[in-house]
């Protein structure tokens, strides 16, 4: 870690505003990633700005009968928020399908989407890695790349998104709102805030210097069946090999999105259009364009199969 | 005491507090927070200092500099150690790298530097701003690419012979009515134990102490003073606490020379912990295996000839997984053969990790176990007991197992798991998403005996008081130690102390390779029969007459207090358990039966371990509430190895790449459900006064196997290279 | 240094830290509260799991600077050898632990699980998020963050079965 100074946040636009004009300035929320790579020096922060004084952490219906979640609410929190259960059950089970207890009660809503990946060569500062250090090549490309991602990958990266919660919030159309450095405020739709690495990898986030998330919110509830699924290597406390966030709604429109398998929350308007075609079709449409290697190319078909299973749970039900 | 003819009736047998359920008396403390780890000792090592190791960027190469100036220029750092400044330095008896590489670098994450500094930021930090240029000479990493290339290692390591014949293997095998003839393949495995490697040193002149997290005592004592290059006289260690070991703490590893290396340069105490993701490539793994297995039996499954050949590498230097250990003694058969070769790898350094050979060596075997029973039509559990054998069938009837259980556990096991309900056919089982099946396997590890030391003393207030420097890695070792002292001397367990893991005590066995209790408490037992001698003769009582018990020595009807005997002195005594042959005389060994019940999704091949169960067979059972945790633990990482565990190799960089806990995934909870032991009833009086065996690694011991079986009953997919993850599950029903 | 102000175990300390001192190392290394452990140090197995304000948490993955002004509760402050917690002495009874290394963390966790089942959060396996019952499939996935590498996990469900005078041992 290297040394930093600290301040506490007193206002979202003096946040910006300051993370703007101080080179190396960095937010901290929950912290439960960005101490993580700061301890490896992965992140390299000189200023860290905790805004956690800032009190985001209200959920409020909007007025268009949405829900605006605070940047600052915890993962536990958004949860167990009573609304969110019931009119927004996917994004309660992706939240919970992630991490443990002790890591949800700290992340946070905005820290959770700006999570960075699990790919191993970007952990291990000694290796090649395009996103953590720009140029210096890719060490997945041709090594240990079982867990990493099949779509939206470039030449210079193939790292996996490995948030859930970001998985359902792509599949609900949140927007994310923030405040510049400038005061000016924005909404940023869910499907344009993750950027795909193509040659920029280190490129994250549709973010402008300084800019912080402030809530994000959520269109007004969609009905049907919500379901996460989340394929992993053991029962709980690990990252996705291939998880799918859908809604089955009432008269056949469905809606689908994915995490384990894309550079970023994945979702195709062309498996949505597949819904009605069943599983295999879904999954045909959603993997258009993937480009595997070896260790992860059974990441196909195991998204085929998890998309078979929750159409038999859903046909079990009805 | 020398231990060379079966015991016969002694104070054990008593059983008043040996062979009951007792919380640990070391329970407290760890519930608590209080008990101190090597890393924790504020109290006997204040002011420490701070060290970070530095790890080799490359798997094998030179260092062609080294540039410490932004080091040694950052805030707080108080010195660094580097091959260039540390001295001569030997290399320990069982270490096979040296701890500190430079300018030669043997694997990946060698240690290269120690950054010492006044805060653990501080050291931390500054150990980034050392640079390192490296030469890297590339290497061999790949297992299966040098398999052709692999040798006979050398004769006289751990696990005997490397290769072992009787009768005419090929021939029968040739002629056999049914066959198996199969490759298995095992990863590289990490011990992943919760404390990390952690160190305190601090000298005095030229005597060096060590708060270490080290599971053998004596042996690590000697490899720092040949490391050193000091006297064994001038080094203690003191290891009352250990977070876990499971191997990886048997050697005088980097935390602790690099601490006292640290600790010698800044003249102040210096603590070391390793950062988890330098432990799997800094430290020792159990090694990657390719296996095949080759069984003849007649039609009814008997088996006539039994072949395992083992393929692993290591460093220059290193020595083979012995995997082919378990089938030279589980099974019958006239002619067999084992052997191990060994190739050369540039990987971390290989060594023992929970039942080095078995571990692994029985995922193999008792797959193949499996496809046997299956070739015949014979049931699993049936085709066990059709193939027992009472002798070594290595070397005939003249060497008689001490005691083996292994159709017992096996009849007793499947009743209880309710085996009976099992369909032999794979597939047929559905319970929901749930495709469902169950598997058994045998338990197999071998008993090893090693002398063991102890002091015993009373003290005026009858206070006994046991020192060995034995050590507790979470085994139960206090309590089991305090329960032969008090069952000895006739106490209760309240009034017994015991003290552990202190080279100023005697030499014990220490732990490893499940020798520890069976072995520790022999020495106890030793000890305390020459207390029990000094006590009669000072109250002027036969020994051979005199009771123990209440806290009195009993003559007739006379009687007198431990503690009136001990007066203000205390009278202490001190002995070892030696073992002459018999172990040789007979096979030793702990038997067991796995059984497990798996679900796996019909569309994502997750795999959900619903229930285990087991009974085993493991001499006297000293506390059979730890006991039973140190089986179910192992059970659970047997669960690992079969599902989860693997460290991925990188051919090219020649590392192991998940090398943190978010990525080599061990069990957790939710992967847990039921977990049912039982232990059958045995006495071994040809290991030990205790009439106990070991009992730490037996139930890792088959335990993967039994999922394995379990998943191809279940499914009727075999998979045969380790784990048994999604994707390969996938990969197979597709094909 | 910042200035900061911490109630531990009830006991407030005025300190002083450097910004990048972990609550971790805050503990264990300044305060020497060194119940809570360091298994990895990155929120990968939780044996630093602490209560801060009533939450259960990793304390490597936080700044000791972050937390003016909050209340902590370590093992330490859970009880002592003389007065245990019940859960503490569950642990025991039920031989919950066996290298005690993780033991601090699983009992924090524990303690905070049957709270959260109370307060009605649900989890992973809850199957109907409005109802969220004590169940050993809940403990299990609650409690999958503390990982032991011993592997006394059903001990430690049966301790918190005890506790919670749980239908099921």
């Amino acid at each position: 870690m290297k040394p930093f100074t600290y301040s506490r946040a007193t206002s979202a636009q003096e946040a910006a505003k300051m993370a703007a004009s101080t080179q190396g300035a960095r937010f901290i929320a929950g912290g439960t990633n960005l101490l993580d790579l700061m301890k490896l020096q992965i992140e390299t922060p000189t200023h860290l700005i905790d805004v956690n004084p800032l009190k985001l952490d209200q959920i409020e219906k909007t007025t268009d009968g949405g829900l605006r979640i605070g940047a600052l609410v915890r993962n536990t929190d958004l949860a167990a928020d009573k609304v969110v259960r019931r009119d927004y059950g996917v994004l309660s089970r992706a939240l919970l399908s992630g991490a443990s207890g002790q890591l949800r009660n700290k992340a946070t809503t905005a820290g959770n989407l700006l999570q960075r990946t699990r790919c191993p060569y970007f952990y291990d500062t000694r290796m090649p890695c395009n996103k953590r250090k720009p140029g210096s090549g890719c060490g997945a490309l041709q090594g240990m790349s079982r867990n990493l991602a099949i779509l939206g990958v470039s030449d210079a990266c193939i790292a996996q998104h490995p948030s859930d919660m970001a998985v359902a919030m792509r599949l609900l159309d949140a927007t994310v709102d923030t405040v510049g450095a400038d005061g000016a405020v924005r909404s940023i739709p869910i499907a344009d805030f993750h950027l795909l690495p193509g040659d920029t990898p280190h490129v994250e986030a549709a973010l402008k210097a300084g800019e912080i998330i402030t809530s994000v919110t959520l269109p007004k509830p969609i009905g049907g069946t919500h379901v996460y699924r989340k394929v992993r290597d053991r029962s709980s406390y690990a990252f996705a090999l291939v998880s799918v966030a859908a809604v089955f709604g009432k008269n056949g429109g469905s809606r689908f999105a994915f995490g384990g398998i894309g550079a970023k929350p994945w979702r195709t308007v062309d498996a949505d259009a597949a819904a009605g075609s069943g599983a295999k079709a879904v999954a045909e449409a959603a993997l258009a364009g993937a480009r595997t290697t070896h260790h992860n190319d059974f990441k196909k078909k195991l998204v085929e199969q998890t998309l078979t299973s929750l159409y038999r749970q859903k046909e079990a039900r009805a | 005491m020398k231990f060379d003819t079966p015991a016969g009736l002694n104070p054990i047998d008593k059983g008043r507090v040996v062979g009951k359920a007792h919380d640990r008396i070391d329970g407290a403390a760890k519930v608590t927070g209080t008990a101190p780890y090597a890393y924790e000792r504020h109290d006997a090592a204040p002011n420490a200092a701070y060290g970070w190791m530095v790890g080799s960027g490359v798997a094998r190469g030179r260092i062609a500099a080294m540039d410490l100036r932004a080091a040694e220029a950052a805030p707080g750092v108080l010195g660094i150690v580097t091959h260039a400044n540390a001295g001569k330095l030997g290399k320990g008896n069982m270490n096979t790298a040296p701890l500190l590489g430079g300018p030669q670098i043997d694997h990946y994450d060698q240690a290269v530097a120690l950054v010492i500094a006044d805060t653990f930021e501080n050291a931390r930090d500054a150990a980034k701003l050392v640079r390192i240029d490296y030469t890297s000479e590339g290497g061999k990493f790949d297992l299966a690419a040098e398999q052709a290339n692999a040798v006979k290692p050398p004769e006289g390591g751990f696990g005997g012979s490397p290769d072992t014949a009787v009768g005419d293997f090929d021939g029968a095998f040739a002629k056999a009515a049914v066959k198996v003839d199969q490759n298995y393949s095992t990863p590289d495995h990490s011990h992943a134990m919760l404390e990390p490697h952690a160190s305190t040193a601090a000298w005095n002149g030229d005597k060096l102490t060590l708060w270490t997290s080290n599971q053998m005592i004596a042996w690590t004592v000697g490899d720092v003073a040949k490391t050193l290059g000091i006297p064994k006289a001038n080094v203690r260690l003191v290891s009352p606490y250990i977070g876990g070991g499971f191997g990886a703490k048997l050697f005088l590893r980097a935390d602790a020379l690099l601490a006292a290396l640290g600790a010698r340069q800044v003249g102040r105490p210096v603590k070391v912990a390793l950062a988890r993701h330098q432990i799997p490539n800094n430290t020792t793994h159990r090694p990657a295996t390719i296996q095949r297995i080759r069984i003849g039996a007649d039609k009814d499954g008997v088996i006539d000839a039994i072949g395992h050949e083992v393929w692993s590498g290591d460093l220059p230097g290193g020595g083979p997984e012995t995997a082919a250990q378990q089938t030279r003694l589980l099974y019958r058969g006239a002619n067999r053969m084992t052997a191990h070769r060994l190739a050369t790898l540039n990987l971390p350094e290989g060594n023992a990790m929970r039942a080095p050979g078995e571990a692994v060596g029985l995922l193999a075997l008792e797959v193949a176990m499996d496809e046997l029973a299956e070739a015949c039509g014979v049931d699993p559990v049936e085709l066990r007991i059709r193939n027992d054998v009472q002798y070594d069938p290595e070397a005939g009837t003249q060497r008689p197992f001490s005691s083996r259980k292994l159709v017992e556990c096996m009849r007793a096991g499947a009743e209880r798991f309710g085996w009976n309900k099992r369909q032999e056919k794979p597939g047929q089982v559905r319970d929901g998403r749930w495709m469902v099946g169950m598997g058994v396997a045998s338990a197999f590890r071998n008993n090893l005996v090693g002398k063991s030391g102890a002091r015993i003393g009373v003290d005026a207030k009858g206070q006994v008081i046991v020192e060995t420097d034995m050590t507790d890695i979470g085994t139960g070792s206090y309590t089991i130690i305090a329960q032969t002292a008090a069952e000895m001397m006739g106490v209760p367990l309240e009034a017994v102390t015991v003290r552990l893991g202190d080279s100023r005590f005697p030499v014990s066995a220490g732990s490893g390779g499940q020798w520890g209790a069976n072995s520790s408490t022999a020495g106890v037992y030793a000890a305390a029969m020459a207390l029990r001698a000094k006590l009669a003769e000072k109250a002027g009582y036969s020994v051979d007459q005199a009771e123990f018990e209440e806290g009195l020595i009993r003559h007739e009807n006379k009687s007198q207090t431990l503690a009136a005997l001990a007066g203000r002195e205390g009278i202490w005594a001190e002995d070892s358990i030696e073992f002459g042959d018999l172990d040789k005389r007979y096979a030793q060994a702990t038997f067991g039966a796995h059984f497990c019940e798996v679900g796996v999704d019909m569309d994502t091949a997750e795999v959900r371990i619903r229930r285990m169960g087991g009974a085993f067979a493991a001499g006297r059972i000293l506390n059979p509430k730890s006991a039973r945790s140190q089986v179910i633990g192992a059970m659970t990482m047997g669960a690992g190895s079969a599902l989860m565990e693997t460290l991925d190799v990188d051919t090219r960089f020649g590392f192991f790449v998940n090398h943190d806990m978010a990525e080599y995934l061990v069990p957790v909870h939710a992967d847990i459900p039921e977990q049912d032991v039982l232990f059958i009833e045995e006495l071994d009086d040809k290991s030990s006064p205790m009439k106990a065996k070991g009992v730490g690694e037996l139930g890792i011991c088959g335990a993967g196997a039994a999922v394995a079986n379990a998943i191809y009953n279940a499914t009727g997919i075999r998979i045969r290279d380790y784990p048994l993850t999604i994707d390969k599950l996938l990969k197979a029903r597709a094909a | 240094m910042i200035p900061v102000e911490l109630t531990v175990n009830g006991r407030e300390a005025h300190l002083q830290f450097d910004p990048r001192t972990s609550l971790l190392d805050a503990l264990r290394e300044h305060l020497h509260l060194t119940g809570t452990k360091k298994g990895c140090d990155h929120g990968q197995c939780g044996a630093c799991t602490v209560i801060v304000e009533g939450r259960r948490i990793n304390s490597c993955l936080t700044l000791a600077v972050m937390h003016d002004g909050e209340a902590i509760t370590t093992i330490e402050g859970l009880g002592t050898p003389d007065k245990l917690h019940p859960m503490q002495r569950a642990f025991i009874t039920h031989d919950g632990y066996q290298c005690g290394y993780c033991t601090p963390g699983q009992i924090c966790s524990a303690v905070a699980v049957l709270e959260e089942i109370e307060a009605g959060i649900p989890s992973h396996v809850t199957d109907d998020l409005d109802k969220v019952a004590l169940t050993d499939a809940e403990l299990r996935e609650r409690m999958s963050g503390n990982i032991c590498r011993c592997a006394a996990y059903p001990n430690i469900i049966a301790a918190m079965n005890d506790v919670a005078g749980g239908a099921k041992a």
